[in-house]
């Protein structure tokens, strides 16, 4: 057997910033504000289940639209030369350079009333009011975790064997055959990890939908933040249910995915 | 190996960054940590005084500066994290619940001699009666600021905040005292010290106006306003102040049935590790030319008489900035609430919000 020593640093550190805070959190959704074991904190995490539903819709959806636009994205770029793969790539992470909160702040000033995308509507007659909505949150979402899509696609995709495909275009494959059966199974472990990477921070990210909704489009995570200030209880509890929440997806998904790359 | 060696040399560059930037001065004699509201002291823009780097020079103490947005931010970090701090700005009711749960400091006023060119109507206030823990800073009312060309006929009371007419450009505070305290005053409750029963008739109050609001806001309300974005919004009169300079289409009320008056005054944190450090700092804070330059950065009203009296006529008589003797005896301060209601308000307020 080989030596565990070199592993105890990650183990401490495992369980110093991973085991204690979750045992802390969980410790805390189930007391009440006397330290007494009580339901108390889910029966007021009940309260926001309807913010609960629309944070993991926003989500959901968000990860959806970021699918989409980086699957194709992720097969354009790795179809390229290695330099222009590189390129970009490079184009894709520089808006990472910049602070996240500039960046929202920038759709902000983009989509407000009089802001330049509204006055480019205004002039081909469409009146609509772009900020304070779902659909602005949801657009600041895909912006901001679009790369993080891209990335883990597009790394598994470039290393899929060009032989592969030769082989199959040999045995008679036409272009959407070698799409079905042969690069969109090798490349589902990169939407898992994307998956895993775009949902799990969208469905607990807050201040995007401060900056970006109305009202009505408060989420989760927003909630968690305020509740916290005087309420550690109810907030640890809904801080639970979402990360059950989001292991059950996780769980489901990596099912899914299993028997998808098998056959 | 060759990629190994470049990551290492990156990695040293940033390091390098950080040490150049960290650490490319001469030695201080000390450091202290202000804690402070966001946009809350001159920082030396547009040929202002830059206090901190002044203060540095003058007691060659190094400042470590950060930002707070709300008062309960403050605490909770004050509470819950071990950081340090030497000097905090909080808020009145905010004080006298630090002064109570014993998390300040006494300061020693022999070390801050410039406190004698405080305002005597600023001395000994309410939450801190015998002036042990507290230096006051600023001051000023809660004020409305509308958009003249978005609302036609200028608003005299809070009431306008729920009218349909301005419905989806109305902003609301996104901080439960100051949110519930406008939804109180329209159910005819005075805000200083509330019950649980006052804070669900508020929260009613408030439920009935989320419909027709675009946004809770707090910072956020500058570039709504200034960008002629929101119609009406109740904020801070200094900041007020601030965005009419920057939108002549904007213009204030002070409302009718009478405000809130709030004074932000410089503590101590009991756990300071360099409490005279703090006071040196409180002092310097308190000097004619530092309080002048930083009530006209902020745009807040100054309760430093010495500073008061440097001012310009047009400041001076700015009824929204220093509002007539009248009306601030129409005015409330906040108390500090016992925890339960206390705690009950922000939760409620939540739930209006959601």
């Amino acid at each position: 057997m080989k030596s565990r020593k070199p592993s105890i640093p990650y183990l401490i550190w495992m369980v110093i910033f991973t085991l204690i805070p979750l045992v802390t959190i969980v410790y805390y959704a189930f007391t009440d504000k006397s330290g007494h074991f009580s339901f108390e904190p889910f029966k007021n995490a009940f309260f926001y289940s309807d913010i609960f539903a629309r944070s993991l819709w926003i989500a959901f959806v968000s990860c959806l639209i970021c699918i989409l636009l980086a699957y194709p994205m992720a097969y354009i770029i790795s179809r390229c030369k290695e330099k222009t793969q590189s390129m970009l790539i490079m184009l894709i992470t520089i808006p990472m350079w910049m602070n996240f909160l500039l960046r929202i702040y920038a759709w902000v000033i983009l989509l407000q009333n009089n802001g330049p995308i509204d006055t480019a509507l205004s002039l081909l007659g469409i009146n609509v009011d772009l900020m304070n909505s779902e659909g602005a949150v949801i657009l600041g979402m895909v912006y901001e975790f679009l790369p993080f899509m891209i990335l883990p696609i597009y790394t598994v995709m470039s290393k899929i064997d060009n032989r592969l495909i030769e082989a199959a275009q040999d045995l008679g494959s036409n272009g959407f055959h070698i799409f079905r059966k042969v690069v969109l199974p090798l490349s589902i472990p990169g939407i898992i990890s994307g998956v895993t990477m775009v949902f799990v921070p969208s469905a607990s990210t807050f201040l995007v939908a401060q900056y970006l909704g109305g009202t009505d489009n408060i989420m989760i995570g927003d909630i968690i933040d305020k509740i916290f200030w005087t309420d550690q209880n109810t907030g640890s509890a809904i801080s639970l249910m979402l990360m059950a929440a989001i292991l059950v997806f996780l769980i489901v998904m990596n099912l899914f995915g299993d028997e998808e790359a098998i056959s | 190996m060759k990629k190994i060696t470049g990551i290492i040399i990156a990695l040293s560059m940033c390091a390098c960054f950080t040490w150049a930037f960290a650490g490319c001065s001469k030695s201080y004699d000390g450091e202290i940590n202000v804690y402070n509201w966001g946009e809350n002291i001159s920082t030396g823009e547009d040929g202002s005084m830059d206090v901190i780097a002044e203060f540095e020079k003058e007691c060659n103490i190094k400042v470590n500066y950060t930002n707070y947005e709300t008062n309960e931010e403050m605490y909770n970090i004050l509470k819950n994290s071990n950081s340090n701090y030497d000097v905090i700005i909080p808020s009145d009711y905010m004080i006298s619940k630090l002064i109570d749960e014993d998390m300040l400091a006494e300061i020693n006023f022999d070390n801050v001699p410039n406190f004698s060119n405080i305002m005597e109507r600023f001395k000994n206030p309410e939450f801190d009666k015998e002036n042990k823990y507290s230096v006051p800073y600023t001051w000023g009312v809660v004020a409305m600021v509308y958009n003249k060309e978005m609302v036609n006929e200028k608003p005299t009371g809070w009431d306008a905040l729920w009218n349909e007419k301005y419905s989806g450009e109305i902003l609301m505070f996104n901080n439960s005292r100051d949110a519930m305290a406008i939804a109180m005053q329209m159910c005819s409750i005075n805000p200083s010290v509330v019950t649980k029963e006052d804070i669900d008739k508020a929260t009613e109050k408030l439920m009935e106006q989320k419909p027709l609001l675009k946004k809770y806001v707090m910072d956020q309300v500058f570039t709504e306003m200034e960008g002629d974005q929101s119609a009406l919004a109740p904020y801070y009169a200094g900041d007020i102040a601030m965005m009419m300079e920057n939108n002549e289409n904007l213009d204030y009320v002070l409302p009718e049935e009478g405000s809130n008056l709030f004074i932000d005054s410089m503590c101590i944190p009991k756990n300071s590790k360099n409490k005279e450090g703090a006071e040196k700092f409180i002092n310097f804070m308190l000097e004619a030319e530092t309080a002048k330059a930083n009530a006209d950065y902020i745009g807040y009203a100054t309760p430093n008489q010495a500073a008061y009296d440097l001012m310009d006529e047009d400041t001076k008589n700015n009824e929204l900035i220093y509002p007539p003797k009248e009306y601030t005896d129409k005015c409330y301060t906040f108390y500090n609430l016992p925890d339960d209601v206390y705690s009950y308000m922000q939760e409620q307020f939540v739930k209006a919000q959601s």
